[in-house]
């Protein structure tokens, strides 16, 4: 083959531009994080368990961002000092190395396996259901609204059936249901394990509270579940995270955390299912 | 392409094709199927960027008025469709797959002509409906790519539940049966039609990737259209898979009973999960072969490339619950899915490193496919890292549906993905039209591309730690979104650099094609079969017999040799030395 043939004389030769480039990712990278951690980090932090998810989350940012810097560093370097130096320069000739290759696979087993046992650790802690003492509500989501159902002075919840044509599909006949109540506010008791029963009565929804770090489904016909304890009183953000049709994107709620209290006398105040049954107010 | 004249020695199963029709329209000649892929998939590219644009203005601007709520959900619902249905999959697997596979291993055609060309214009066929769903009431389906019962299932649930799901249902199961057909058709043709000499050990990794890749897509497609077509019976037949008894929608009970909407995204990720692998194991086989190329080096540890693509093809039939650990899973099934997904980091690793020690002390040449192959290091970097926190069942309870999603899955698949076609465009470019491309040209739409990216993917990891979640039409109910506005504007000035890059690739291809410079037959001085044929290859591939292999795919730069390279048909007698591979 004839030298004219050979594009590779034609291309560019200096890699210093694509060097300075990658590097300044590196940097970028590192300097906007850094700065986006005092602005635009996670929300301060209103539950117990979410203390430990962003424990976790900064030990992977520490480990990742090593990596990240580490290869982008690498990466410029190789391309600044080794590019084609002409004819009389020639490329090293190295096809496998087993050493190396052992090295790091190794190494980043170790780190995965280390990472998947505290992960899962973790991840068990936070299913662990509360005790009997915890407190107890039942978050609804519809099209695009929020709602909550509470278990009332005898502190269990009426039972959800599919096959009861009501919307949440309440059991009206369990006993337990009469003194529940339901209501537009969501609440909860501060430094209290919180057990949520999740229901939607339509779609699929999600139960997103960033202060809280707590996210789970709310699937149609299912009677999902998730746990966490409140830390601090005060009102924060529910966003529905899950797309559930054109409402979606404002489908914000609100859950205040109270003190124990609080709820109590708020409680007392609002009807229960035999008193919205019974307008005229039978005993509860 | 040239009008093939050679007569074949072998026994063929097509005669030359004489009509224009039969040349290039309904061809059997798995070089025109695999342009055709290409060009198709590339304009549907402009499609579904343009509606990346809309959704990131209306993002910067909630008020502009671009889009409104319901336009919003039809629009990221068709972007992540066609990105990866109708852009990534036909492109990598439809496109690279037709065009190299029997280029690369020494065959004349696809095992299945027909079949091929069949399933080229199945492809076509399952756009129609794709598109028409633009035009009907309610528009494209609104659920998102996924398309989850029951939203996806209820007519009355979302503007887009009505016949646009039904069209986007019908166009997916057609798709996917044109992908099975493609499928088989690379299997037979790299397990049967192998030239002499060219064993397991000897294939490119462009080669091994895409036998892996339709290795998933034979596994996982056909579950999927299974779950497509269920969903497609609970909308028409009234059937009861997904959706349970005692919904409400509006005020009236939804009449269905017995149903669970699990068992869908089980479905769904069955197949979602190795498709993110079906679209970026191309990539990677492709870069390997580039830098090696560029960097005049073998690529190195080439049996460890190969365990590795085959360690994450297994692996991704057993991760598919990570995209569900908050969905209602039982929680020790998350424990089990966290652990098989940070051990894909393993073999991701060894790949990148690989491609580390492959550019280490080499004598790099910085072509514009070259530039993309490097870029992709860096964005597979950046995406794959941060897998790590999503893996990780307890960290993705705060990171689920947000922008920390979108933004890893956009820089290690999308954008990736993106830069493994770019490195094959232009790299493959001279063979495919027998002109070189402009690489003035080519290295603006690099810039643009990879500053682009980082600027749109990088800052969305820290719009979804401060909590934005996704498919959101506006943010302004949020105070806590609302305080990353600034964030939302460099990204959608940064998508639009990608989108001007774009444009500019495309003068570029139609530049080229016309006024590009002639190219000779191996212009890269590359080592692989597909540089041996004339070009462009005629019919058929080889004037007189396909050469034999003698080697290895990277033989660059081994000592004693006279050139820098050997390609595989060169005989050891012609080389002057015997490699070792
Ligand atoms: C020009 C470059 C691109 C830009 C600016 C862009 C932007 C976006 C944005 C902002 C979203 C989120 C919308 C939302 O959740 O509200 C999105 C979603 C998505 N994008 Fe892209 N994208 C680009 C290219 C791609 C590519 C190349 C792929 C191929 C993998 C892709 C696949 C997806 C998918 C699957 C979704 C999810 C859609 C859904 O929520 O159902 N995008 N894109
Ligand atoms: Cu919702
Ligand atoms: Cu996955």
């Amino acid at each position: 083959m004839s030298q004219a043939d050979n594009q590779l004389e034609r291309v560019q030769r200096s890699g210093l531009s694509l060097g300075l480039l990658i590097w300044s990712f590196m940097i970028v990278g590192v300097i906007s994080i850094l700065y986006a951690r005092d602005r635009w980090w996670f929300l301060p932090l209103a539950s117990q368990h979410g203390a430990e998810i962003d424990r976790m989350f900064d030990i992977i940012l520490v480990l990742t961002g090593a990596m990240f810097i580490l290869v982008h560093a690498l990466l410029g370097y190789f391309v600044i000092q080794y590019r084609s130096r002409g004819a009389a320069s020639k490329a090293h000739y190295f096809p496998h190395n087993v050493v190396l290759e052992l090295t790091y696979t190794i190494l980043p087993g170790l780190a995965m396996l280390g990472l998947s046992v505290a992960g899962i650790l973790l991840w068990s802690n936070i299913h662990r259901p509360p005790g009997p003492d915890a407190f107890v509500v039942e978050v609804r989501a519809e099209q695009f609204g929020w709602s909550a159902r509470y278990p009332g002075a005898d502190g269990v919840l009426g039972r959800t059936d599919n096959d009861v044509a009501e919307p949440y599909n309440v059991d009206r006949k369990d006993p337990a249901s009469r003194d529940d109540v339901v209501n537009s506010e969501i609440r909860v008791v501060v430094n209290r394990p919180v057990r949520t029963l999740l229901r939607t009565r339509d779609v699929i929804h999600e139960f997103y509270v960033p202060a809280f770090r707590t996210k789970r489904y709310m699937l149609s016909g299912v009677s999902n579940e998730t746990y966490f304890t409140p830390t601090r009183t005060g009102t924060y953000d529910i966003a529905c995270g899950f797309v559930c049709g054109v409402g979606h994107y404002a489908m914000r709620g609100q859950i205040q955390v109270v003190t124990q209290a609080e709820f109590d006398t708020w409680v007392k105040q609002q009807k229960t299912l035999a008193d919205a049954a019974a307008p005229r107010g039978a005993a509860r | 392409m040239a009008t093939a004249t050679a007569a074949h020695p072998d026994a063929h199963a097509h005669e030359d094709p004489q009509s224009f029709v039969s040349k290039y329209i309904f061809s059997y000649d798995h070089k025109v199927i695999g342009v055709q892929y290409l060009i198709t998939s590339l304009f549907m590219m402009l499609i579904g960027g343009a509606l990346a644009m809309a959704i990131r203005t209306q993002l910067a601007w909630p008020n502009s008025g671009v889009l409104k709520a319901d336009s919003y959900l039809a629009a990221i619902s068709m972007h992540g469709t066609i990105m990866i249905f109708f852009v990534l999959t036909p492109a990598l697997i439809g496109g690279f797959g037709n065009f190299l596979i029997p280029l690369k291993i020494g065959a004349r055609d696809m095992a299945f002509p027909f079949i091929n060309m069949l399933s080229y214009w199945t492809y076509v066929v399952s756009i129609i409906p794709l598109l028409a769903s633009f035009f009907v009431p309610g528009g494209p389906l609104s659920g998102g790519w996924t398309a989850y019962p029951p939203l996806s299932a209820l007519r009355g649930a979302a503007p887009g539940s009505g016949l646009g799901q039904d069209l986007w249902l019908l166009s997916i199961a057609i798709f996917l049966i044109s992908s099975l057909f493609g499928s088989l058709n690379y299997l037979t043709t790299i397990l049967q039609m192998r030239v002499r000499g060219m064993t397991f050990w000897r294939l490119p990794l462009t080669v091994w990737s895409l036998f892996i890749a339709s290795v998933l897509a034979l596994l996982s497609f056909p579950v999927v259209t299974g779950g497509a077509l269920l969903l497609l019976l609970d909308r028409i037949a009234g059937t009861s898979f997904y959706v349970p008894a005692g919904l409400f929608l509006g005020g009236q009970l939804v009449d269905h009973k017995g149903g669970n909407p699990l068992l869908y995204q089980h479905l769904f990720w069955f197949m979602g999960h190795p498709e993110v692998y079906i679209v970026i194991l191309p990539p990677m086989g492709m870069v390997s072969d580039t830098l090696a190329n560029f960097a005049r080096k073998p690529i190195f540890g080439y049996k460890a490339m190969v365990v590795s693509m085959l360690a994450i093809g297994v692996l991704s039939f057993l991760v598919w619950g990570h995209h569900m650990y908050v969905t209602g899973m039982h929680p020790m099934l998350g424990t089990a899915f966290a652990a098989m997904t940070l051990a894909i980091a393993i073999p991701s690793a060894v790949k990148t490193f690989n491609w580390m020690a492959t550019l280490w002390r080499g004598k790099i040449y910085f072509s514009t496919s070259m530039l993309f192959s490097i870029g992709f290091i860096s964005l597979f970097t950046a995406g794959g890292l941060t897998g790590i926190f999503l893996g990780n069942a307890a960290l993705d309870i705060a990171l689920h549906n947000t922008y920390f999603v979108i933004g890893h899955f956009h820089l290690v698949m999308g954008a990736a993905a993106l830069f493994g076609i770019f490195t094959g465009v232009y790299y493959w470019f001279p063979k495919m039209f027998g002109r070189m491309m402009h690489e003035g040209m080519g290295r603006v739409h690099f810039w643009l591309s990879l500053i682009g990216l980082y600027g749109t993917f990088f800052p969305m990891y820290i719009l979804g730690i401060g909590g934005m979640h996704r498919r959101i039409f506006s943010f302004e109910a949020f105070g806590y979104i609302t305080r990353m506005h600034d964030i939302n504007i460099v990204i959608t000035i940064s998508a639009f650099m990608i989108f001007i890059g774009g444009l500019v690739f495309a003068y570029n291809l139609i530049w080229s094609l016309t006024h590009g410079p002639n190219s000779a037959d191996n212009p890269w001085r590359a080592t692989t079969l597909e540089w041996s044929t004339p070009t462009p290859p005629p019919h058929g591939n080889w004037v007189g017999e396909v050469p034999a292999v003698h080697r290895g795919a990277y033989e660059y730069s081994v000592p004693g040799a006279k050139d820098d390279y050997i390609p595989q048909w060169v005989t050891p007698q012609k080389a002057g030395v015997v490699t070792e591979h």
